[in-house]
């Protein structure tokens, strides 16, 4: 075991390599812009240098003089597609602001044009001698830019349902001994996963199969077949591997479908790499937010008051948002809560999911506040939480199904070496440095969708799982390959796994860190419709009982004890009785409290997503916590994180290497979102300005010198079969805080405004 | 990127030849027809953007074996333009007598860059203004001489405080030339007449009326060397960024001093990062000149370093953040063990 690949305990799986690193390493594999196409045109985009406004005309004489150039594509001559709904309000689009269907533009950076070429170089050059004259009007940037409009969230966004409430919340804040009311912001971030917005595609007949990074490849192919006015049976989406996706690639963006259309149009497949540029506008992103919150308490460190207020920018047309109160109001015991979301319209691209996108910027706001209610009652920030730590949610009263909140602080705690702090701020220094310790806690909803899958065992033990989920670089086929080793009792070296491919049985997407949970769930089923197939054949007057599992040599719960030998032999036996070669199995699983139409929605493209506080009498999360040590420069007031230390409980950790690998890149994430990532918004143009990667910060190795993840021991018996809480979108939550938090203990100055820059430090 | 002709040089005559001949009615030397291409980690980048669409490229990396030479015997140093910015970093007689010009090397971009770019390339390199380097902005009086400055209004947090113009505030981006500049260095210019040499200091011009003019290199003319003469160990270079490392300069100081007997001989102090080209603070030097090192010194010598700079909406910060930077430099350099 190394640091990499920790040693399991109790209720974790092995820490068995990445099924798929040696052709990572090795650079073979393939990404969307890689697959190979006949004779294929190359597309590029020409993208709107105004926010708002129209083209009134495009001067193409330059671009069609250059050698190779086949075609250019605009609103004027280019396919119609159909319009398409919101994917947060059911449709299959992270926005319904669709290309070339007029001369309208909504927001900086719309797609306007698609130039298609013999090569790459010559479909960029014609790009850019593109003449564009626009009839521009004066956008609005973001908040506090005039012409933008409020409304509540409630009512506009069908996924945000209620503003959580309880008890009498201005009552008990005014009576309460201790208050504090702070304002928190948080800025407009890109994804900028590596794997560019690729799309290849090629017709073969009237079916179409596109190449693209996608996290939810059903979403993809019936949103492209319902924008083309075909059948969906007719699409394929094929990836698979994905550049990383952060939430970018969950819904459709605007470039698939008209590139399909050119393709079929021209009659030749297509290749199309937007540039780093382009991702920032023809996909989405995370928006910048506000937040007020208030919170009352007794002088022993009791809430007794609670109100979170926040707002969120969105595009004009569509009513996105994160409305992360549903979490912050019931991370804590108190018994006075009130809450309220609102969306700000601006011309913009429509927002969209980004790791974590409720919970990242809310709980920056309630974490740093708790940290700020701690100073005010001089009291240790972890034993604030402590005290208002809870087994039940405060607005429903439902039980959390397991928490290891104070457990995750007390473990990550004793790693960081918290006893040595000194509380007061400006205490600890090392020569030119300035030292803070900071905490805060993070969550993150367990969430489960609908999955099919389908399992073939050989009578040698080989293994092929078919599922359509996606390997977004998470360690998807990984672990889908452990459940089906274990559950099976075949060897794991003979388990094969296909993923990213719509024409597999179908999978959520990969978002809301469901995947582990939902694939794993369904494979897990489906394995033991097979073990129940050999069982029968052998036994078939008994029921499936251990004697049977032994005979089989297939191990059930828990999980860990799966057979550690190939018991082939026991196989062979079960294939005999059957008299077969091989055993398949088709199964669909669907999580408790799924609605009725899960399986139905499944196949056509629309997740069901259960868990969270939306689960009917529980309410479930994973927990942990989070350390940082921050340095700020007395001289330059530069401020780096020279450590960072989390403990992590999320149930049932598949396989505690890509877990770990998880929750490190969570981390360090954090901290980047909390010292580097901004996009800057010009405020007279609506543009962004800083939209490539020497410009938009992330960290360096140089930055992340020690990175430390403990996992912990859960067990959760109440959220799926496997018992996983996702934990792709835990880590990078609470980072943000703490290192407010660090920076305030090493500074005595509080920070409530994200990325914290040199400039915003006085010391 | 469009499409040009792709020359190799066979010798420095035949290089300037085919520079000038592309280039005679093109100026200024940053439009030009005909660009001579080293690291090309700037250039190519530029033309990938569509901001430089030289119609000629000439190669000049063939002329390496006469013009990467790192000398450093007796009390002259010369640096032959075609030096990786790695080798230069990694001498072991630059980190010992030039710390200033090791470390201004070292801290700069990444490892990778570092191996692939050139010196003469590295005081070549163009500004990072985002408006600059984004062709869909039609205000750039650099880019688009007369189209106005985007950036005068717009996002400046990285843009210059010292020797901006109502034309352009665009940072000169680099950290090498601080040392340069500092230091006193010549560059020798190999054009068609032959090589001149001149002060490094004459090379960056400052935006004014025309920020679509950074140097006084004509078209045709490239850097063959820099010199230096005398030998600097108590040197420094301390930059300022928002993450550790492969990042351009916040604020930038380029310290060097020669002190005996505890009195300040001669004093040294360059900015980076704060100004529109390589900035010589001279005022500042003046202060320190004669006198015995204390920290209120180094403070007066900051203060005066940055009296005339005028900060704008997102860079306001740079003006304070230099000061704190340069009397930090100042301290380190004071107490080096030399
Ligand atoms: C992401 C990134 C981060 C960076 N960070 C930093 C940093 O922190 N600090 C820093 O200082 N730099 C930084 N740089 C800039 C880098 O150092 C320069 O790009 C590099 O030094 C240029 O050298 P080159 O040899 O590649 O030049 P090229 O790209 O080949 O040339 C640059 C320009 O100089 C001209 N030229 C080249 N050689 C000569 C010559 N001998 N005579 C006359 N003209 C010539 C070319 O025509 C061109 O116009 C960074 C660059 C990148 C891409
Ligand atoms: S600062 Fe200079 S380079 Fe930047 S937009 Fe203004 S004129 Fe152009």
């Amino acid at each position: 075991m190394t640091v990499a690949a920790p040693e399991p305990k109790v209720n974790m799986g092995n820490p068995v390599p990445r099924y798929d690193a040696v052709v990572k390493v090795t650079g073979r594999a393939t990404y969307a812009s890689d697959m190979p196409l006949a004779n294929p045109a190359y597309a590029y985009l020409v993208t709107s240098a105004i926010a708002k406004g129209r083209v009134e005309s495009f001067d193409l004489a330059g671009a069609n003089r250059v050698r190779g150039v086949i075609d250019i594509v605009t609103h004027e001559n280019g396919p119609k597609l159909k319009e398409l709904k919101l994917y947060s309000n059911g449709g299959y689009a992270g926005t319904t602001i669709q290309p070339l269907r007029s001369a309208d533009i909504a927001h900086d950076g719309q797609i306007i044009a698609v130039v298609i070429a013999e090569s790459y170089e010559a479909a960029r050059e014609a790009a850019n001698r593109v003449k564009v004259s626009y009839t521009a009007v004066v956008p609005s940037a973001t908040f506090d830019s005039p012409g933008t409009t409020t409304a509540a969230a409630k009512g506009q966004n069908s996924q945000f349902k209620e503003d959580p409430q309880v008890g009498n919340f201005a009552k008990a804040f005014e009576d309460a001994e201790v208050k504090l009311t702070a304002s928190y912001d948080t800025p407009t971030q890109h994804h900028n996963p590596m794997e560019l917005f690729s799309t290849s595609c090629a017709w073969i007949g009237d079916n179409l199969v596109i190449y693209e990074p996608s996290q939810y490849v059903y979403g993809l192919k019936n949103g492209v077949a319902e924008q083309l006015g075909i059948d969906a049976d007719k699409v394929r989406v094929v990836n698979p591997y994905v550049g990383g996706g952060f939430g970018s690639r969950g819904s459709m963006t605007p470039r698939t479908a008209i590139i399909a259309a050119i393709a079929r149009r021209l009659n030749r497949p297509i290749k199309l790499v937007p540039t780093r540029d382009q991702g920032f506008t023809i996909a989405t992103y995370r928006a910048e937010t506000r937040h007020e919150i208030k919170l009352g308490a007794s002088r022993d460190g009791k809430l007794v008051a609670l109100r979170h207020e926040g707002a969120e920018v969105s595009s004009r047309p569509d009513p996105y948002c994160v409305g992360g109160t549903k979490t912050t109001t019931r991370l804590y015991a108190c018994p006075n809560v009130d809450s309220l979301v609102s969306i700000v319209r601006a011309d913009r691209n429509t927002p969209g999911f980004m790791r974590s996108p409720p919970e990242v910027p809310y709980l920056f706001a309630l974490e740093s506040a708790m940290d700020e209610l701690a100073v005010k009652l001089n009291m240790d920030p972890v034993e604030l939480r402590r005290i208002n730590d809870t087994t039940n949610e405060p607005i429903g009263g439902k039980p959390y199904t397991s928490r290891s909140l104070m457990a995750c602080f007390d473990e990550a705690a004793k790693a960081f070496g918290w006893s040595q702090r000194s509380p007061e701020p400006k205490s600890m220094a090392d020569g030119d440095w300035l030292i803070g310790y900071g905490c805060a806690a993070t969550c993150y909803p367990t969430q489960m969708g609908p999955s099919a899958a389908r399992v073939r065992l050989q009578r040698d033990g080989r293994t092929r799982v078919e599922i359509a989920g996606h390997e977004i670089g998470t360690g998807a086929y990984t672990i889908i390959a452990q459940t089906a080793s274990e559950r099976l009792g075949v060897p794991l070296e003979k388990v094969a796994v296909f993923v990213g491919d719509s024409e597999l049985p179908p999978a959520p997407v990969a978002g809301g860190s469901n995947s582990t949970a939902s694939t794993c769930s369904a494979v897990m089923m489906v394995c033991d419709q097979i073990r129940q197939r050999l069982f029968k054949a052998m036994m078939p007057n008994q029921s499936l009982t251990d004697r049977a599992k032994e005979t089989v040599g297939i191990g059930q719960t828990p999980a860990t004890r799966a057979a550690k030998s190939d018991r082939s032999l026991d196989l062979e036996k079960a294939f005999d009785a059957l008299g077969a070669g091989v055993v398949e199995e088709y199964g669909e699983w669907k999580p408790e409290d799924a609605p009725p139409d899960s399986f139905q929605a499944m196949h056509s493209g629309h997740v069901r997503l259960v868990g969270g506080h939306s689960l009917k009498d529980k309410i479930a999360y994973a927990f942990g916590a989070e350390f940082v040590e921050v340095r700020v420069n007395r001289f330059t007031h530069e401020i780096r994180a020279p450590r960072l230390v989390g403990a992590f409980a999320a149930g049932r950790i598949m396989n505690p290497r890509t877990a770990r690998s998880q929750l490190m890149g969570g981390l360090i994430w954090g901290m980047s979102s909390a010292l580097l990532e901004a996009t800057e918004i010009d405020q007279r143009t609506a543009r962004y300005v800083n939209d490539n990667f020497a410009d938009y910060l992330v960290p360096v190795n140089a930055d992340v010198p020690g990175v430390e993840v403990i996992l912990l021991s859960e067990q959760d018996d109440h959220i799926n079969p496997a018992g996983a809480k996702g934990l792709g979108e835990l880590a990078n939550v609470g980072t943000n805080a703490a290192v407010c938090n660090a920076i305030y203990h090493a500074t005595g100055q509080r920070i409530r405004k994200l990325p914290v820059r040199l400039e915003n430090i006085e010391v | 990127m469009r499409s040009f002709l792709y020359q190799r040089a066979t010798d420095p005559g035949m290089a300037v030849q085919a520079l000038s001949a592309a280039a005679a009615a093109n100026n200024p030397l940053t439009q030009a027809a005909a660009q001579p291409l080293a690291g090309g980690t700037t250039l190519i980048d530029l033309m990938k953007l569509d901001v430089m669409r030289p119609a000629a490229i000439v190669d000049i990396n063939p002329l390496a074996q006469g013009w990467s030479g790192i000398e450093t015997g007796g009390e002259k140093l010369r640096l032959g333009a075609l030096a990786k910015m790695s080798d230069v970093a990694a001498h072991a007689d630059i980190q010992r007598h030039y710390p200033v010009i090791a470390n201004s090397l070292r801290l700069a971009a990444s490892a990778q860059l570092r191996n692939m770019a050139t010196l003469g390339g590295n005081v070549m390199q163009r500004t990072r203004c985002s408006y600059f380097r984004d062709i869909s902005y039609q205000n750039c009086n650099k880019r688009i001489p007369g189209s106005g400055c985007a950036a005068m209004d717009g996002v400046n947090r990285m843009h210059a405080v010292l020797g901006t113009s109502d034309q352009c505030i665009a940072t000169y981006p680099g950290d090498f030339a601080q040392a340069l500049i500092a230091l006193d260095a010549t560059v020798e210019i190999t054009g068609k007449s032959g090589t001149r040499s001149m002060p490094f200091a004459q090379l960056h011009k400052a935006p004014g009326n025309t920020p679509d003019i950074e140097t006084t290199l004509q078209p045709g003319e490239l850097i063959s060397a820099f010199s230096i003469r005398g030998r600097w160990p108590r040197s420094v270079y301390l930059k300022a960024r928002d993450r550790q490392s492969y990042e351009f300069a916040l604020s930038s100081a380029a310290i060097a001093l020669d002190v005996q007997d505890g009195v300040i001989r001669d004093a040294r102090v360059a900015l980076g990062g704060v100004a529109t080209v390589p900035w010589r603070a001279r005022e500042a030097e003046a202060l320190l000149k004669g006198r015995k090192f204390d920290n209120g010194l180094a403070q007066r010598a900051a203060d005066a370093a940055f009296a005339d700079a005028k900060g704008r909406q997102h860079n306001s910060f740079k003006i304070s953040l230099g000061k704190r930077l340069v009397a930090r430099a100042l301290q380190q350099a004071s107490t080096m063990e030399v």
